[in-house]
């Protein structure tokens, strides 16, 4: 690990419990915690730590409930933790000092941060004034924004009168008017169609590499992730189950690939040969006509595509990573504990 | 207050100005019904209390029909330049977690609401004013303040509006802790009401009611300016009234500090 101070981000053994209160349903209960209330403890976040260099770009995955927006959210200073250490520019976050609040943003894609009634380019004036943008700058960067996500016709309409999509472009733009260096985005392309998620996606792509920004990103469209993330943190009942890249997390989650085979139509049958081929009928998930698709653990995919190349006559071979959603599917179903098991670090 | 420098302050004001007349311009009607209802309560008042001094042989305590009138079209303008709105929005901006996005922003959220509140009352001064003139001049009110208590209504106003603001922000505040706080801001509205001198001069009220008034900051907030400008107090009082204004505007600074560091720690404890 690198010097602290090298670092954009730090995170030690955050935990974030809530305490949230409960009863039953019911008059009596309702009576009974008129009297005495009861709480129970809910763990957000149990003990995660990371690291994230300056101008990386990082996303943050798990099931909903799995702890990631509570972290954006003791990241971006809106939440104190239960304990744990967190420096994020070398700021403590909750500590809101302005050094920091003027360096970073948080883009919530479920919650406005525009006002509702004023037109958006109101907005975007109070936010030059607040963050104490050059009158000279500002002009170029909101020229450039409304170029880039077309936000022409926008700018002037009250926010309330703008579609989910229109809206969540002219949320980006407003919050990074100030080019935070860091970039905190939580689920910035929820609810929009696929358009409009590979525009925002884009945008995203390219304000990072133009500003160099430390950017955490939660999504549940893989799509955004596999697109911007070179590293993702896989999150889960508030613990970190992976941390590395995209690839890595396939390899070591799904123990298996796929190989699809298109036989020369005419070459000989091969019906009687394929079990001993293949090497164990478990592997075979289909075979029909001229196509035969495997399923094979990782560690012998070579092994078996050999022996197929060189007893058939093949006409086309595929060998492919599972999709990552299906990864992603299992390393949930996995649970914390199976999946902290198969981490062999 | 987290500082940004005066002139940075200026212009985010002069930003949020601009965006909140055209806001009030968007919705001219509401603006306009309610300030209707804003002119229609003290002028309810004024009627009463002139009628209950002419059928009592012309006065009511030292006040006369055109005293009653003087005092309640003041009163009227003190009110709309002093009033804030604010702690009944906490209760939903904490509960829908609308703080957060002013908790991310490098600037107290108190600009922001003051910002708003004056834009809002230098808007409707420009019908509060003529309609104050109109009310007067249709009273036949005494009005009659002399130069220093002309001058010593300034200050007395400004203090009264940052001693109000500031204490019905800290009053806001309670939204961190209690989910339903309109029970609390009803009870303060009443307070309000009562010991301002919204419903009658401070001096009709029993002895008790007005040391009441003069100990909590209520007297301070609205009925203080009015007084002096009306010439019913002496320049001692005026000077004592300045001074207990002083006190409670640091008291309420105070509070406010305090209570704003402990609610930001709470929300940002249970959750925003």
């Amino acid at each position: 690990m690198t010097g602290r101070s090298e670092q954009a981000i730090q995170v030690r053994e955050l935990r974030k419990t809530y305490v949230v209160p409960e009863r039953e349903g019911g008059l009596a209960a309702a009576a009974r915690s008129l009297v005495r209330r009861r709480t129970r403890e809910v763990p957000a976040v149990a003990g995660i730590s990371f690291d994230v260099a300056p101008g990386e770009i990082v996303g943050f995955l798990g099931p909903n409930g799995a702890g990631k927006t509570t972290t954006l959210k003791v990241l971006s200073g809106l939440l104190h933790p239960t304990s744990g250490e967190v420096t994020a520019l070398g700021h403590v976050p909750w500590q809101r000092e302005t050094a920091f609040l003027r360096r970073m943003t948080l883009i919530m894609g479920q919650r406005n941060q525009l006002a509702w009634d004023i037109p958006v380019v109101d907005s975007f004036d109070l936010n030059r004034a607040i963050y104490q943008i050059p009158a000279a700058e500002y002009r170029q960067r909101v020229k450039e924004l409304v170029e880039l996500l077309e936000l022409e016709e926008l700018l002037r309409k009250p926010v309330r009168n703008l579609s989910l999509g229109e809206r969540m472009k002219c949320e980006v733009a407003g919050s990074l008017l100030h080019r935070p260096d860091v970039l905190f985005l939580d689920e910035p392309t929820i609810g929009l169609d696929v358009t409009m998620q590979r525009r925002i996606r884009n945008f995203i792509a390219h304000y990072t590499q133009r500003t160099g920004a430390t950017t955490l990103l939660t999504s549940h469209y893989m799509a955004d992730v596999e697109a911007l993330c070179r590293r993702v943190l896989v999150i889960h009942h508030g613990q970190l189950l992976y941390d590395g890249d995209l690839a890595g997390l396939v390899t070591r989650f799904s123990p298996h690939k796929t190989i699809v085979i298109d036989l020369e139509p005419s070459g000989p049958a091969v019906d009687g040969r394929i079990e001993a081929l293949v090497g164990s009928p478990d592997w075979v998930v289909s075979h029909a006509e001229d196509r035969l698709t495997l399923r094979v653990p990782r560690s012998e995919t070579a092994a078996v595509t050999t022996r197929l190349l060189a007893n058939l006559q093949v006409a086309d071979v595929i060998v492919e990573e599972p999709p990552i959603d299906e990864v992603i599917d299992l390393v949930f179903a996995a649970g914390p504990a199976d999946a902290q098991a198969k981490d062999a670090r | 207050m987290r500082g940004l420098p005066l002139r940075q302050l200026v212009d985010v004001y002069r930003a949020k100005f601009r965006a909140e007349i055209a806001l009030q311009f968007a919705y001219r009607w509401a603006l306009a019904i309610w300030l209707l209802g804003l002119l229609l309560q003290p002028i309810v008042y004024l009627v009463v209390w002139t009628t209950v001094a002419r059928s009592q042989g012309g006065t009511v305590g030292g006040f006369s029909a055109r005293d009653f009138a003087a005092y309640f079209t003041i009163f009227m303008v003190v009110n709309q330049l002093t009033f804030t709105w604010h702690y009944w929005e906490f209760e939903w901006r904490v509960r829908q977690g609308f703080f957060s996005p002013l908790l991310l922003r490098p600037i107290h959220p108190l600009h922001n609401d003051l910002a708003e509140n004056v834009t809002f009352k230098l808007l409707t001064f420009t019908v509060v004013a003529p309609v104050a003139v109109l009310l007067l001049v249709t009273f036949n009110a005494s009005l009659n303040p002399s130069p220093w208590q002309v001058l010593a209504f300034l200050p007395a106003l400004v203090f009264a509006f940052a001693l109000r603001f500031l204490l019905e922000w800290t009053l806001a505040l309670a939204a961190f802790w209690l989910t339903r706080v309109t029970a609390i801001n009803q009870a303060y509205y009443l307070a309000v009401v009562f010991l301002s001198g919204q419903m009658a001069p401070l001096e009709l009220l029993p002895e008790a009611v007005q040391v009441i008034a003069a100990v909590l900051p209520f007297r301070w907030m609205v009925a203080f300016p009015v007084e002096t400008v009306l010439g019913r107090l002496s320049p001692m009082e005026v000077a004592v009234g300045l001074a207990a204004q002083l006190i409670w505007i640091g008291l309420a600074l105070g509070l406010l500090r305090f209570g704003w560091r402990a609610g930001v720690r709470r929300y940002s404890a249970v959750g925003a």
